[in-house]
């Protein structure tokens, strides 16, 4: 028999009590964790640009946020006249790979740091069409989107059928996602990552794996964001906003850039900690960035970057073998 | 479009031209600092923000704090709050992000990311988000008429002041000793090291100064702007797209780049106002298009 791989079978052992969660709602509540799945796909798909290609997003808010705007829309103009939920999520996986298209286009036309700037300052424009455009509800958002009965038959507003209907979306992502980073497409992601001219050397078009990377990333982007628009049946500025792409890169940070499960780790986490600090406003920010800060300085790798580490370590004192990973060794800098 | 008047166009061309100025000085510090430190220094925006509002706080609060004698005025808060932002940036370079050079530049910009968000949400929690106001210098209230429009005093000022701030430091970098050395440090750090120049420390005097020009401007804007914790990362997103055009490789490219495309969006809200938030995003696409590597572009 083929053994199942590591992620796979934590995920698989994950889903026993994440079944159950519904059957013990005074322990977590369950809007709670769907909100949760949410974030924690899109971190995955988050990390699937940052973690596994090297390429730093400061714009995934827009796939997030217009995703979860175009489903709501549907849902509030035709939900009521048969639209099955399923294509409002479609169309709204459509709308960010749409986007991921353009931005992506632009930004793979430098590297390093001017790719971040770029995909900064092109979700900027996406935010503000979002304020200008009459559909989005601008400052006031959406709110009040129907969940729709999934294919015509389970009705969604009820939060426990949701909560089966997210983990679900949710395992499959995670699936897909392990799927495509152990994928040969994969592994010349990581070599872009590791050592760009040589992937070009060897023959690889390096900008279309980059923009397929980036258009991939932004669908599961997408993705979470119609999720999300479902389960908090709200969609808001804010889930465009800078502050929604700061958020989903600390959770990637925090979890450990590049590890399969750190995004989701790192979800957990801070969605918990907006739970309960939520009215103390300026403070999170403060919270938020010192957390950047101690990640950067003492643990680069993440939660479950530096918990790989330690059994690599522990590993190779048995094996002497050297250890080696992005986090400690030096980058490779042209003209350095 | 001839209806719009010369007065309404005189007048949105001053506010892009002194737009133009702080993305110019902006631009220039990003530039300086990454052409040392390789480094993009997100916290920019934050630094020019603090120093707008140690201005403010000199001015209005430290007098009700220890007495009328510790008021600082205007030229006063010019001088020492880039001097205090910028040696607050010395340390954070001594003792942050010094540590991070031999890695991926992804670190040292999350690093600054994360400075730039504890400083604008400690701002947040003390002085809240509506912000503050700044009143200009006795010296430079009141306007001048110059016959097709009217000109307020503190706006000529800045829009000098900030064009000799650009021109020095340019002067600085291009025509000086020091500057020859700096730009040998860009070229080739290891190189410049060996014939005995202490690189660590101009690297770290580099950071320092980048940041107090971003402290400068920060006091020149806070009397145009509502000072509040979120004015420095609002600009710092167009620079960023400035900068992306411009490129980072020279300092003139930067000062030319940031007003020029001040000037441009001042022409947008006179001629198509709703566009006037993007006119540089858009630019910046068509530059990409056309010009991947930018307007100046060699790039690194």
């Amino acid at each position: 028999m083929k053994s199942i791989p590591t992620p796979v079978r934590i995920l698989l052992a994950l889903l026993v009590p994440a079944l159950l969660v519904p059957a013990f709602p005074e322990i977590v509540y369950p809007v709670f964790m769907m909100k949760v799945l949410c974030y924690a796909l899109f971190a995955l798909a988050f990390n699937l640009l940052i973690g596994f290609t090297g390429l730093v997003s400061f714009g995934h808010a827009a796939f997030f946020g217009w995703a979860g705007y175009t489903t709501g829309a549907l849902m509030i103009r035709f939900s009521a006249h048969g639209l099955p939920v399923e294509l409002a999520i479609l169309a709204g996986i459509a709308t960010a790979t749409a986007i991921g298209w353009l931005i992506g286009t632009l930004a793979i036309r430098r590297t390093g740091i001017y790719f971040s700037m770029i995909t900064l300052a092109l979700s900027q424009i996406a935010y503000f069409l979002a304020v200008q455009i009459g559909w989005t509800g601008g400052e006031d958002g959406m709110q009040g989107i129907p969940r729709g009965r999934l294919l015509g038959l389970i009705d969604l507003s009820n939060d426990n059928h949701m909560y089966y209907f997210t983990l679900a979306v949710f395992a499959l992502g995670f699936l897909a996602i392990h799927r495509i980073v152990h994928s040969p497409f994969g592994q010349v992601l990581k070599a872009l990552r590791d050592n760009a001219p040589r992937a070009v050397s060897l023959g690889y078009n390096t900008d279309r794996c980059k923009l397929y990377a980036f258009m991939l990333s932004a669908a599961l982007a997408g993705l979470a964001g119609s999720l999300k628009a479902l389960v908090l049946q709200l969609s808001a500025l804010n889930d465009v906003m800078l502050t929604t792409s700061t958020e989903v890169l600390l959770m990637t940070l925090l979890g450990g850039l590049g590890t399969s499960w750190g995004p989701v780790v790192g979800a957990a986490l801070v969605v918990s900690l907006q739970n309960y600090l939520a009215e103390l406003g300026g403070v999170v920010t403060i919270i938020i960035g010192l957390t950047f800060i101690v990640c950067v300085s003492f643990f680069r790798r993440g939660m479950v970057g530096e918990w790989q580490a330690m059994l690599q370590r522990r590993h190779s004192k048995q094996h002497n073998a050297p250890i080696q990973d992005r986090a400690t060794t030096t980058a490779e800098t042209p003209g350095r | 479009m001839f209806d719009i008047s010369m007065q309404a166009l005189a007048a949105q061309l001053l506010v892009g031209l002194i737009n133009g100025c702080f993305y110019a000085m902006l631009s220039m510090g990003l530039a300086i600092i990454f052409g040392l430190l390789n480094i993009i220094n997100f916290a920019h925006g934050a630094q020019f923000m603090v120093a707008a509002f140690l201005a403010w706080i000199g001015f209005a609060q430290l007098p009700l704090l220890l007495g009328p004698e510790f008021k600082v005025n205007f030229w006063a808060a010019l001088v020492l709050a880039p001097l205090l932002v910028g040696g607050l940036g010395i340390l954070l370079e001594k003792t942050l992000l010094k540590r991070l050079y031999h890695l991926d530049h992804l670190y040292g910009l999350l690093l600054t990311f994360g400075v730039a968000l504890v400083l604008e949400g400690a701002f947040r929690h003390f002085y809240g988000i509506s912000g503050v106001s700044y009143d200009p210098p006795a010296l430079l209230q009141g306007g001048v008429d110059l016959g097709f429009m009217f000109l307020p005093v503190y706006r000529g000022f800045v829009v000098v002041a900030s064009l000799l701030i650009c021109v020095v430091t340019w002067y600085l970098f291009e025509k000086t000793r020091l500057g020859a050395l700096l730009r040998a440090g860009t070229e080739n750090p290891k190189l410049l090291q060996a014939f005995g120049v202490n690189i660590p420390l101009m690297i770290t005097l580099t950071y320092g100064f980048g940041v107090a020009l971003a402290g400068i401007a920060g006091v020149m804007a806070a009397p145009l702007m509502q000072i509040n914790p979120l004015m420095g990362s609002n600009l710092l997103n167009i620079v960023f797209a400035v900068v992306v055009i411009g490129g980072l490789g020279s300092i003139l490219g930067a000062i030319a780049t940031g007003l020029a495309l001040g000037l441009l969006e001042g022409l947008t809200k006179v001629f198509y106002p709703e566009a006037s938030t993007v006119v540089v995003f858009v630019i910046m696409a068509l530059v990409l298009l056309l010009r991947p590597a930018g307007m100046f572009g060699k790039e690194k």
